[in-house]
């Protein structure tokens, strides 16, 4: 368990996001998540060990640690995936509550049920209208939530993006000042530095892609409200062509996905 | 053998569930399985290595450390997640014995072998109160064995061979403590779930009780 199970779990999700959240998903996975586990960890690995206080008092060298790291970076931002993470699960779990019903639908022989068989359900690709709208805003939503708690967290503990090389202690049981040297305090910085920026590059997807969501939204309403009083055939044909071209736009990003994951 | 393993078969029991179930085993692996191997394993890591006592005297701070950490919190973390996933497999089981009784008859016994009615219910029901025990159960071990879920900074030790009384220092015991009340909001979180679960499906049974009584009645 680990990492990977997440990419397969929200790999699932990529099919029924729109073009800016695959371009999100790919971020999340190559400059965050592979990032923290072939790179940072190793930064942070020897962390205590390397954390020199210049006292031989036994518990001086662990006391300040504490003081100055209530929570290590690494772990934050593990915390932070997996918040960030988790509102795709409620898409997920709405996709699945729709294929149930049209499964049902299915069994039960209903007319109104299009699918020649099973299959088709599993692998037909639902689009964002409706109640499932709403879910997928949500979880828009509550990323960018996440995200700016997390962000903010970050720079209220640390007081900044800065990790400095030397920190002066007095805890007990120092005697009086002691200084404490962390280690590697530039390559954590880079580190540090990048985690961040990489994050607002995140943000700004789920902005865009929050504003591209309520665009079609109000798009579609005035244009349902503007064919209310055509002919129903001219709606049918505008309808499909916009199929079509949801169509490609995923098939293209899907390429570029698998491409990667593959 | 690893995690990997309880996430197979976490996702087989993902079948026959109902959505709370479903809700149950989406946290258990978000919030408590992923916590787990990403981030806490490697606080506790080095525990031992980092826990310093103001004392030359070899071996007490072996001594010490035993004496406040009989079982460090990361192992009964870990028995904790095996135990409260481990009753669902009760449900898998019974599905296989369904399957297994009509191929050995040959004919169809069940309408679906995986829907949650008669024995299957009782199954479930058993395994969703297991689960909460279990959950309580470890929930109260936590509290009794480190004397709430507070992690000192330091600790005092009188234990042999330490002479007199000696100072021990705890390595990382902020972060410690948080990771541990995380444990019990999601630990509280799956107790809720599966009370609400075993609720919602007693309901339910009584509802199409009531209902069958009322039709055969009008008949």
């Amino acid at each position: 368990m680990d990492w990977g199970a997440l990419h397969t779990i929200l790999g699932g999700v990529n099919k029924h996001s729109t073009s800016i959240g695959k371009i999100w998903l790919t971020v999340l996975f190559i400059f965050r998540i592979m990032i923290l586990v072939v790179a940072a960890e190793r930064v942070w690995g020897d962390e205590q060990q390397d954390f020199v206080c210049n006292t031989l008092q036994p518990g001086c060298r662990n006391v300040c640690y504490d003081h100055f790291f209530p929570i290590s970076h690494i772990r934050l931002w593990a915390l932070q995936l997996i918040f960030v993470s988790t509102p795709a699960l409620l898409v997920a779990m709405h996709v699945a509550y729709r294929r149930h019903e049209k499964k049902r639908q299915f069994r039960k022989g209903d007319q109104k049920c299009e699918y020649k068989d099973i299959e088709e359900i599993r692998r037909q690709r639902f689009r964002i209208e409706g109640s499932l709208w709403w879910t997928y805003t949500s979880s828009i939503f509550f990323r960018l939530i996440f995200e700016a708690v997390f962000m903010y967290a970050f720079y209220f503990m640390y007081d900044g993006f800065r990790m400095p090389r030397l920190m002066k202690c007095n805890a007990w049981p120092c005697p009086n000042t002691v200084d404490c040297f962390v280690s590697r305090p530039t390559e954590k910085t880079v580190f540090t530095i990048f985690m961040i920026a990489v994050s607002s590059i995140c943000i700004l997807l789920n902005v865009a892609e929050l504003c591209y969501l309520l665009t079609k939204f109000f798009l579609r309403r005035s244009k349902k409200a503007g064919n209310s009083k055509q002919q129903p055939n001219h709606e049918n044909k505008e309808e499909t062509k916009q199929n079509e071209m949801n169509e490609l736009i995923s098939d293209s990003c899907q390429n570029t996905v698998i491409g990667f994951t593959s | 053998m690893s995690w990997a393993f309880l996430r197979d078969l976490l996702s087989g029991v993902n079948k026959y569930s109902t959505g709370i179930g479903r809700i149950w085993v989406a946290v258990v692996f978000m919030f408590r399985l992923l916590v787990y191997v990403a981030a806490a394993e490697n606080i506790w890591k080095h525990e031992h290595d980092e826990f310093e006592c103001n004392i030359k005297q070899p071996g007490c701070e072996n001594a010490c450390f035993d004496h406040f950490f009989p079982v460090s919190h990361i192992r009964l973390w870990a028995l904790q997640l095996i135990m409260v996933s481990t009753p669902s497999l009760l449900v898998v089981f019974h599905v296989a014995y369904r399957e297994n009784r009509e191929k050995h008859h040959n004919q169809k016994l069940y309408r679906n072998p995986g829907k949650i009615d008669g024995g299957l219910l009782c199954t479930y029901l058993i395994s969703l109160i297991l689960k909460t025990g279990l959950e309580i159960v470890f929930l109260i071990l936590f509290y009794k064995l480190y004397n709430g879920f507070k992690i000192p900074r330091l600790v005092k030790c009188d234990i042999k061979p330490c002479p007199n009384t000696v100072d021990c220092y705890i390595s990382k015991p902020t972060e410690k403590m948080i990771f541990l009340y995380f444990l019990v909001a999601t630990s509280c979180l799956c107790i809720i779930l599966n009370l609400s679960e075993l609720s919602y499906l007693i309901f339910k049974y009584f509802i199409k009780c009531y209902l069958k009584r009322h039709v055969k009645k009008q008949q």
